[in-house]
């Protein structure tokens, strides 16, 4: 009897319509995520991982069409809820999100606790002053003095900001938080002490993460496993010391390969080339242009292949015999 | 044989704040007291956090800012005293890369029109001329200086490619020195690196000084041959990149790089050392030493009353720390 994944996304595909046709930002994308898991979803720009964060919050702009797959929470599939019923039971109760610049999405004339207990006096329909002394609380947890709860957002440091936010995104106690980019309009320093009260929460709390980034380092800090996203698709998932130590996927090796490290000598070393354009992707693999060991094989789309528990890769070469 | 290019004594840049235009509500002290020295071809980074001054330094130095007081010589000339034709070539002799290369390159112009603004400027006559140049600056670059690269426009290239038409247009005036400020922040990780590479291969080539600016202490090492770390205005230290890292001598230093951690297995496990607060308001900046009200090792009666001055425990690594006095 396995147990049921806490989120468990089966081929997600998003689309949006442009002018030139559909751009496939999300292309079938599978994840599963246990409870009290933290899984970061890293790629660069344009590979869809905000796209995903925004589908499973149902957060979309207009120009994006219906998703098609499933998004299922404990067994539950939230994507084919009316929106009513999402917004009713879903976000913010069970599933909240944290965005990149959520800092500057405050509104400037509402106090800071006001918003903070928003989900409480919206959803749970608490009194104003239950759902402020519990703000309070949740204050303390993510590192602001509760004295901050009654002033307004521009009264606060970008840093301070952040947190109250992800204050907001804690306060109704959800199974699931989402974590787009959290710390990267920050500083070093800020940054860190946020990780730091995300890794207490996780394992105070038991609460589940899925943390979209960019940043290779940041995705180290909080990751029980990892999903390298590419061009609209995850090409490898893996336990964060599969990933760290052995990635499988081409593009996981040459990206650890070229990130800055302070303490190693070697030089890092780029990656040659930029993704596919999504609105008319080549057939195949579609790193296969920027990769070294691009086999004719290549033309074609690769399976997902199971390389061992809970280690996935979209790539050929484990299977094809090619030179590791 | 050191050979200084650009010597910085006590460079302050501060900003008046009014309301309604005309009530003095006091000064941002942005840059506030800086000494270096920048020698021919060498690379150096200024780390720090955004609001340091890092920025400040930068368009100081390019005269964009007027500094309220302290001097900064290039090539034994006073920047202050430039006017007309000097500063012309002063603006000939100093590239700027800028973080966002967008916002850089003329929307409307394509990569050759851009290209050869600098040019006629600075009185390059000739159109065979121009175009003999821009060419060799597209090629050194990495973009190749087919019709194709030079009709573009600029949204029609990628971040990487327009940051490379930034780095050409820097080096079409043959700099001596060239100011990057944040050059790969807004890139992606596989494109940073062969934007650094790029930055430092011409500086190398040429024998051009670099002053590399970024909040990003991971790519120093790599990247810059000296390293200074700012904090509120100051420099609270500087350093040849190895000895900074081996043995950092000021407690900001300290805590930025046990901030910094490189991608590993088990990081999430591990709580990282962050000092409490956050940088001080430059309207009024804590007396003493500026980190003193984050500071783990805060000496009362020391710290917060004087403002240490830059102690060498090392030779050429300097330290504004009251710890390191007498070493």
């Amino acid at each position: 009897m396995t147990e049921i994944p806490l989120l468990e996304i089966k081929d997600l595909r998003l689309s949006y319509a442009t002018e030139r046709g559909p751009v496939w930002a999300v292309d079938g994308v599978s994840l599963e995520l246990r409870r009290g898991e933290a899984l970061v979803v890293l790629g660069e720009s344009g590979c869809g991982k905000s796209s995903l964060a925004k589908t499973l919050l149902r957060i979309l702009p207009r120009n994006a069409r219906p998703p098609g797959g499933q998004v299922w929470l404990e067994g539950v599939n939230v994507l084919a809820f009316p929106e009513e019923r999402f917004r009713r039971e879903v976000r913010w109760l069970r599933m909240s999100l944290v965005m990149q610049a959520a800092m500057n999405a405050l509104n400037p004339v509402i106090r800071v606790g006001e918003q903070v207990a928003e989900p409480l006096l919206i959803h749970r329909g608490w009194s104003k002053s239950r759902a402020l002394k519990r703000a309070a609380e949740v204050f303390v947890e993510v590192g602001i003095a509760p004295a901050f709860l009654s002033r307004y957002p521009h009264e606060l440091s970008g840093g301070m900001r952040q947190r109250a936010v992800l204050a907001m995104a804690l306060i109704a106690e959800p199974d699931l938080v989402i974590l787009d980019e959290p710390t990267s309009a920050l500083d070093v320093l800020t940054q860190a002490s946020i990780m730091n009260v995300l890794k207490r929460i996780k394992r105070e709390r038991g609460t589940s993460f899925v943390l979209i980034t960019h940043d290779v380092a940041t995705s180290s800090e909080l990751a029980d496993r990892v999903a390298l996203m590419y061009a609209g698709q995850v090409v490898e998932e893996a336990s964060a010391t599969t990933f760290f130590r052995q990635p499988a996927h081409p593009y996981s090796r040459l990206l650890m390969a070229a990130v800055p490290r302070l303490h190693q000598r070697e030089k890092p070393v780029g990656i040659a080339g930029r993704p596919p354009s999504l609105l008319d992707p080549p057939p195949g693999c579609r790193f296969a242009a920027r990769c070294p060991h691009n086999s004719p094989a290549c033309a074609q789309d690769p399976e997902v292949i199971e390389l061992a528990d809970r280690h996935r890769v979209r790539c050929w070469l484990p299977v094809g015999g090619g030179v590791p | 044989m050191r050979q200084p290019l650009l010597v910085v004594k006590g460079l302050q840049t501060h900003f008046e704040l009014r309301q309604w235009g005309f009530l003095r509500l006091g000064s941002v002290r942005a840059l506030d007291g800086v000494d270096f020295t920048l020698d021919a071809g060498e690379s150096a980074a200024v780390v720090g956090e955004s609001g340091c001054g890092k920025s400040t330094l930068a368009r100081t130095l390019l005269g964009i800012y007027r500094p309220t007081a302290g001097e900064a010589w290039f090539a034994g000339q006073s920047l202050a005293r430039l006017q007309g034709r000097a500063l012309k070539e002063y603006r000939a002799r100093v590239g700027y890369v800028q973080q966002d290369p967008y916002g850089a390159l003329p929307p409307f112009m394509t990569v050759r029109r851009a290209l050869a603004e600098p040019l006629i400027i600075h009185g390059v006559r000739g159109r065979a001329e121009r175009e003999r140049r821009i060419a060799a600056a597209l090629e050194e670059v990495g973009l190749g200086a087919s019709p194709e690269v030079q009709e573009s426009y600029p949204h029609q290239l990628s971040g990487g490619q327009q940051q490379r038409v930034v780095i050409a247009r820097a080096l079409l005036l043959r700099p001596r020195l060239i100011i990057a400020d944040e050059p790969v922040s807004m890139l992606d990780a596989s494109v940073r690196v062969e934007i650094l590479d790029l930055l430092q291969r011409v500086q190398t080539e040429h024998g051009i000084a670099l002053l590399y600016i970024t909040h990003d202490l991971s790519t120093v090492r790599h990247y810059a041959q000296r390293v200074m770390v700012m904090y509120a205005g100051r420099l609270a230290e500087q350093a040849p990149v190895e000895s900074l890292l081996a043995r950092p001598q000021h407690p900001y230093s300290e805590a930025l790089l046990a901030a910094l951690v490189d991608p590993e297995a088990g990081n999430a496990d591990q709580e990282r050392q962050v000092p409490q607060g956050e940088p001080p308001n430059l309207l009024n900046p804590p007396a003493g030493c500026r980190f003193h009200p984050r500071c783990p090792k805060f000496m009362a009666g020391t710290c917060d009353r004087k403002e240490p001055p830059a102690f060498e425990p090392f030779s050429g690594h300097l330290a504004a720390c009251w710890l390191r006095r007498g070493q």
